[in-house]
């Protein structure tokens, strides 16, 4: 298994945000992390990209303990996030996001003497082009539209190769025209990377997704794949409830 | 509803160098320079400033230089990196202290071994400092940063007061000439420009690390300390080498401060100059170079000036000019003439082939 996640509780003064959430993705996998509003789906992503530090419970990445690691150390072993709210860092050009997240390992000698921005340049026009963001790569982040940022941030969190992206509502105010292209720039990545959504858009999640878990009070409900989630009456239940 | 949110950040923007046809590709028109032409507008007044000014004047336009060295080595902690160092003095008072020494006790005044001296001694607490302050397993908060620098400068002020060696509340009076051979600067023209010399030396150099890729790393840890963490960058290294480099120029400014005053006192390894250098750099237009040399002439000028013609009320004037610029311009005196791309600027020349990769997919226009 690539990731593991095991016995994941967190605990917020009074709020029991997560009670023994658990989450396995293998390799090459699409796995969609659903549930309700206030579920702990969000607060899962981050025990396990290191923003939080879970209370109790065990995150093992490539077969290694990553619980108390650093996100600096995380994004190293191949760990990568796209944040639920955009963070591309908008004064700068799209060029210079990408390049800033190609260039994160590299030596501070290459940094000083600039020499990565040569060596880098057909990496980061092609991630552009990927993610259909090449015509406007000296433009302010800033400038781009909600869904290209959005864009340029999966693009940026995919730069360093990493082995799992976690991704956080890709398609967060997005319209249906760019959550069918969301759906295609992401199916590529396949080949080499897995992937955690959080995601509201069950449509987009049924579409790209290998397997689900479901949450519901910080508990996983249900988990297995798509077909298995869509028929399991515990798991109707809780959005009919809602609905 | 992407385009109502997109409006306003491309409002912002809107002083883009990039130029839209009808067509929606994107063309790259030779962007408005502005900034090369204020450095040189600078450069040039400083050159001349000797020939024009007093002697007495030119003497006070030396002190200022060396106060705009000391202010573009704030410019890179807080400006570019986004560290609140609230103790800057210490590394710029403790410089000054120790060539202070060097001169009184070995009787070292030599240019060359006295001011790597200073810039050494700067390097070093900032080092130590910094390490202390930055370098813990998870990011240290501003509040901690601030707080940490603010006392370190405080007690170097206490300790040098206490300090017999050091010589008490007196400082170190009457320090032998910085030299050069037989040669002695004292103040007038000759130091006016080895200190300008030094300022343009530094300042390119530091026009090259902010321009850099390693400058690309700093503006992404400025904007959002833990996206780039998330990318995998070292941000704590990050943050503890652009301290010490900050550290070593407020040392050399010390150097040549100590000399050029012919003393050195508690002040100014305190609070006191600690927080004037924020202000210089906060009134200029912290983030860019030049904004960190402007406002250190503005404000000594300025004080200068009030305080000549206004001699009990003159403080205040110069408080709430102070206040007006950070109320109405928090970007500074240069924000009038710098618009936001110029500021934040560019890392490394643009590549030559990217006109025809320009005209790919047009996707969203809105």
């Amino acid at each position: 298994m690539l990731l593991e996640a095991a016995g994941i509780k967190k605990v917020f003064g009074k709020l029991t945000a997560l009670d023994g959430a658990a989450l396995t993705v293998g390799e090459n996998e699409f796995h969609g992390l659903i549930g309700p509003n206030g579920s702990g789906k969000s607060t899962l992503m981050k025990c396990i990209a290191g923003a939080e530090v879970p209370t109790t419970g065990k995150v093992s990445f490539v077969n290694t303990d990553i619980t108390a690691f650093t996100p600096t150390e995380r994004a190293r072993a191949g760990m990568s996030l796209k944040f639920q709210i955009t963070s591309v860092l908008p004064s700068l050009t799209l060029y210079d996001n990408i390049l800033l997240a190609l260039q994160a390992q590299s030596s501070l000698f290459d940094l000083v003497f600039s020499r990565t921005r040569g060596l880098l340049h057909d990496q980061v026009m092609a991630m552009l082009r990927q993610f259909r963001l090449a015509d406007r790569a000296f433009d302010a982040a800033a400038a781009l539209s909600h869904g290209q940022q959005q864009w340029l941030e999966i693009a940026m969190a995919l730069a360093g190769k990493p082995k799992l992206l976690l991704l956080d509502e890709p398609t967060g105010g997005m319209s249906l025209e760019e959550r069918r292209v969301t759906g295609e720039l992401l199916q590529p990545i396949k080949q080499h990377c897995s992937l955690v959504i959080v995601e509201h858009d069950l449509d987009f999640i049924r579409d790209i997704c290998d397997r689900l878990t479901v949450l519901d009070q910080g508990k996983v409900l249900a988990s297995g794949t798509v077909l298995e989630i869509q028929a399991n009456k515990a798991v109707q239940e809780i959005y009919l409830r809602r609905a | 509803m992407g385009a109502v949110k997109q409006a306003i950040p491309a409002a912002i923007g809107g002083e883009a160098d990039v130029a839209m046809d009808s067509s929606g590709t994107a063309k790259q028109t030779s962007p408005r320079e502005i900034l090369p032409i204020v450095e040189g507008v600078v450069l040039v007044a400083a050159l001349l400033a000797p020939l024009l000014l007093q002697d007495y004047l030119t003497v006070f336009a030396t002190r200022v230089i060396i106060l705009a060295l000391f202010a573009l080595s704030f410019d890179l902690v807080w400006g570019y990196a986004g560290i609140m160092s609230f103790g800057q003095a210490l590394f710029f008072g403790s410089a000054g202290y120790g060539v202070a020494l060097l001169a009184r006790d070995l009787d070292i005044t030599n240019i060359f071994l006295v001011l790597p001296a200073g810039t050494i001694i700067g390097l070093t607490f900032a080092l130590l400092l910094g390490g202390f302050l930055l370098l813990g397993r998870h990011p240290s908060s501003v509040i901690f940063v601030s707080l940490g620098t603010l006392t370190g400068s405080y007690a170097a002020d206490r300790l040098a007061r206490g300090w017999y060696y050091l010589g008490g509340q007196n400082g170190i009076p009457s320090i032998a000439p910085m030299s050069l051979g037989s040669y002695e600067f004292t103040e007038g023209p000759a130091f006016y420009y080895l200190v300008l010399g030094i300022l343009v030396v530094v300042y390119l150099l530091c026009r090259f690390l902010v321009r850099s890729q390693f400058g690309l790393a700093l503006a992404g840890l400025r904007e959002n300390e833990q996206r780039i963490a998330f990318f995998g960058y070292k941000a704590q290294h990050l943050k503890a080498i652009i301290f010490t480099i900050g550290g070593a120029v407020a040392g050399l400014a010390g150097s040549l401060y100590a000399f050029h005053e012919g003393f050195v006192w508690p002040n100014m390894v305190g609070v006191v100059v600690s927080t004037q250098v924020v202000l210089y750099v906060l009134f200029g237009g912290s983030g860019t170079l030049i904004g960190a040399v402007i406002g250190a002439v503005i404000v000594e000028g300025v004080s200068f000036w009030l305080s000549d013609n206004y001699r009990d009320i003159w403080p205040i004037i110069l408080g709430l000019l102070l206040l007006l610029v950070i109320l109405f311009r928090p970007l500074g005196l240069i924000s009038f003439v710098l618009g936001e791309r110029e500021r934040v600027g560019s890392f490394g020349a643009r590549p030559k082939e990217n006109v025809k990769e320009n005209v790919k997919e047009k996707r969203n226009a809105p």
